[in-house]
């Protein structure tokens, strides 16, 4: 087994890597076949495998699988449903690669003759393109922002059964999702409207109205032209969903190094709905497939999380939430999963299509003065444990622990409280925990003013995550606010004081000289 | 040049092209070609033995179609009413002259319920095929050929109708809804009119041919094909039967 994969580390290491040295000569010519050739069997075949099947060595590896190119079937395009795409598009997701996926961009890489001899190679694997002059829509322009845009919007969305496929809430959960499948029988997700950031043709209010005007071919994202044709939505209507959608979501979530815990001084929120918790801002965390330890997960159902925290001094308590589509396990997300686990048959064997329970933990180093020297990100080791909070969803349980590892976990004191809520599509769990344990030779204190390394991982029951499969974050840090004491807000007035004090002393001595003269 | 010579090399993903245009297409002048002859191939299809039962849909998600069906919903994937075998694709595939050939009459798909009526058709090259929504819920329908361009159309409210006409001779064309997954049916798209699907009863007749040996195949979506050769004279009609069964 590990023989296969090394060749498929080295491959998916030497495109993306090896991509960022390609600095192509900027040509001006003709589209040249050989050269596209060329350059495709050595930065896209890798993926895209040596017919354009979309069957390279790392693509078993990858869900959504790379492309396909001999069917001629492309999703983001500029042309009517069904049609084939013109070379600006093909142009375009080159460029700029498809967010939400392995494709990477290459407008920094190859020159821009390169990329078109690619585009016309690439075009040379299905016959549909001979003689082809494929011709984009014309789209019109947005109408202005407004709240009843917003509005109109929103009831469109509805009105439109949007929500049968991508959920109430846009988390891409509604019930069609889990029967969803390509042109090639690989499981899809509708998208999560929530994190436009990962639409693959761009998360802009122009592409997502694009993908709504031209489907998205060889999904089943139909295409809404025909509804406009028969007077059942207007194009302003149409806008509207896609500024709807695209105000569900940030346009890319920052990601920082360190969660504030923000000190309040009143009271802490009760469970993930309180409304307190609005007013504290979610701070986003990436996370990627588990693939440093077999079984690895290397299309994770979960690729990012979001954090807040507050504390009054003595007390701690963090929400996190992400986008998932079920509380697992979920018998109508079966199928889905007997799908994924067809597709998914990697190195590491075949994942089992048996669901287990939806799963978060988060990790603090066990003994936390130990310099700048962190424990192993995934779940520490024997040499250094990390203390762990392991919560999963049925039954809905909160172990506290000591941790020497993924699967190495000891349970100690139950010294934290939760709370966890599943609605539209997203976990929310609320945990809380005094900043001082019972026992502080047990389990870290949480100092205020100091930035304690945290870590998180997380795994989809209904996707076959169980064990030690999963999405997992690097290390970051939570830094507790520490009070505002009252000499921070004196200090500065008592120095601007002195500093004018000394001035007016100056220019009157100035003056007395000048007069003295 | 090199683009030519690259065709060749990959020369067997040439499938014939084209788009799977909008509907309207020059249905006057081919419905001005006369028929060829006046044989008729006439024929029944049959089912012998225990059919395999049908599953049930869980329409439970959607209200609107569910209360079309008193007794609960069934996927008529094998249709066998007394022995007879309904929704078999039957097409002439050989013997037959050249062009150009009558136009088949326009054919439309009803979404009636959360599922296909008819399950099965033909249509000719060119020919339109219209698909219609009569329930009140959303349905896409996304052909996914293989030889053809594709389309997926979505259809939010009742009375919608959207016509699409295939370019290459294809079968079959899945058609499906994404919205419920249990909506399938399948578009026979030939370049003459000779082929019919078998009704309820299943029987099926194709007429207007001229006199001579055809090859005839039948289609069934999980019961597979059969083949024979009909010897048919001049203004008559000759009687055929394509046999299924459950250990096909």
């Amino acid at each position: 087994m590990t023989s296969r994969v090394v060749p498929i580390g080295i491959v998916l290491v030497a495109v993306l890597v090896a991509a960022s040295f390609g600095q192509g000569v900027p040509r001006s010519h003709a589209q040249d076949l050989e050269n596209g050739k060329a350059l495709y069997d050595k930065w896209c075949a890798g993926c895209h495998g040596d017919t354009g099947a979309g069957d390279g060595e790392a693509a078993a590896y990858m869900l959504p699988r790379p492309r396909d190119f001999t069917r001629g079937l492309y999703q983001i395009r500029t042309t009517a449903s069904g049609e084939l795409p013109t070379d600006a598009d093909l142009r375009a997701v080159i460029d700029e690669g498809m967010p939400g996926t392995a494709m990477p961009g290459w407008k920094t890489r190859l020159s821009s003759g390169d990329r078109d001899d690619v585009i016309a190679y690439i075009k040379s694997f299905s016959a549909f393109f001979e003689g082809a002059s494929p011709q984009p829509m014309a789209f019109g322009k947005a109408p202005g922002r407004s709240d009843e845009g917003l509005a109109e919007g929103a009831r469109v969305y509805r009105e439109m059964e949007c929500f049968k496929c991508h959920g109430d809430a846009g988390r891409g959960d509604g019930p069609s999702a889990p029967t969803m499948t390509d042109d090639w029988d690989h499981p899809i997700r509708p998208a999560d409207l929530t994190r436009p950031w990962t639409f693959n043709g761009g998360g802009a209010v122009a592409d997502i109205y694009r993908r709504m005007r031209t489907g998205l071919d060889a999904t089943p994202m139909p295409s809404f032209s025909d509804a406009i044709d028969a007077a059942v939505v207007t194009e302003e209507q149409l806008w509207r969903v896609a500024q709807f959608v695209r105000s569900l979501g940030p346009e890319q979530p920052e990601v920082r190094e360190v969660i504030r815990a923000v000190r309040l001084s009143g009271a802490m929120p009760a469970d993930p709905t309180d409304s307190l918790w609005g007013s504290i801002e979610p701070q986003y965390i990436p996370m990627v497939g588990q693939i440093v330890r077999a079984p690895r997960t290397f299309a994770p159902a979960v690729d990012g999380l979001w954090v807040r925290a507050v504390h009054d001094g003595t007390t701690l308590a963090m929400l996190v939430t992400w986008s998932d589509p079920s509380a697992s396990p979920d018998a109508a997300w079966q199928e889905w999963l007997d799908r994924l686990s067809a597709v998914m048959q990697d190195a590491d064997g075949v994942m089992a299509a048996v669901q287990g329970p939806d799963r978060l933990a988060i990790q603090f180093p066990a003994r936390p003065s130990e310099g700048m020297q962190r424990p192993y990100f995934l779940g520490g080791d024997s040499r250094r444990p990390v203390y762990s909070w392991r919560w999963s969803s049925t039954p809905d349980q909160l172990t506290v622990g000591t941790a020497s590892g993924l699967d190495q976990f000891v349970a100690g004191a139950s010294e934290v409280a939760h709370v966890a809520a599943f609605d539209a599509g997203q976990w929310s769990i609320q945990i809380t925990r005094s900043l001082a344990p019972a026992d502080a030779t047990a389990s870290p204190t949480f100092a205020e003013g100091e930035a304690i390394p945290i870590a998180f991982q997380v795994a989809d029951g209904s996707s076959g995550e169980t064990g030690i499969r999963g999405s997992v974050s690097a290390w970051y840090a939570i830094y507790l606010d520490v009070p505002t004491p009252p000499a921070v807000f004196v200090a500065p007035v008592l120095a601007a004081l002195f500093t004018a004090g000394l001035g007016i002393l100056l220019v009157v001595r100035a003056q007395r000289r000048e007069g003295g003269a | 040049m090199r683009r030519l010579v690259l065709f060749s090399v990959f020369g067997f993903f040439a499938c014939g092209g084209g788009d799977a245009s909008r509907g309207g297409g020059d249905d006057a002048a081919q419905a001005a070609v006369a028929p060829l002859g006046n044989s008729t191939i006439a024929g029944v299809v049959t089912f012998d033995g225990m059919p395999p039962a049908n599953a049930t849909i869980d329409m439970s998600e959607e209200a609107a179609c569910a209360e079309k069906y008193a007794n609960g919903a069934i996927n008529p994937v094998v249709t066998v009413t007394d022995g007879m075998l309904a929704n078999v694709f039957i097409r002439v595939t050989s013997g037959l002259p050249a062009g150009p050939y009558p136009h088949a009459p326009a054919v439309t798909i009803d979404q009636d319920g959360c599922l296909y009526h008819p399950r099965v058709v033909g249509v000719m090259v060119g020919q339109d095929l219209a698909v219609t929504n009569s329930d009140a819920v959303l349905h896409n329908i996304k052909a996914v050929p293989t030889q053809n361009r594709p389309f997926n159309i979505s259809q939010p409210r009742a009375g919608m109708t959207s016509t699409r006409s295939f370019t290459t001779p294809e079968t079959m064309v899945p058609l499906e809804c994404n919205v419920h997954g249990w909506m399938n049916a399948y578009v026979g798209v030939v370049d003459h009119p000779y082929f019919a699907v078998s009704g309820a009863d299943g029987s099926f007749s194709i007429g207007g041919l001229p006199a001579g040996t055809y090859t005839l195949d039948a289609w069934h979506e999980t019961l597979g094909t059969r083949t024979m050769q009909v010897e048919v004279a001049a203004g008559g009609t000759m009687s055929v039967t394509f046999v299924y069964g459950p250990t096909t």
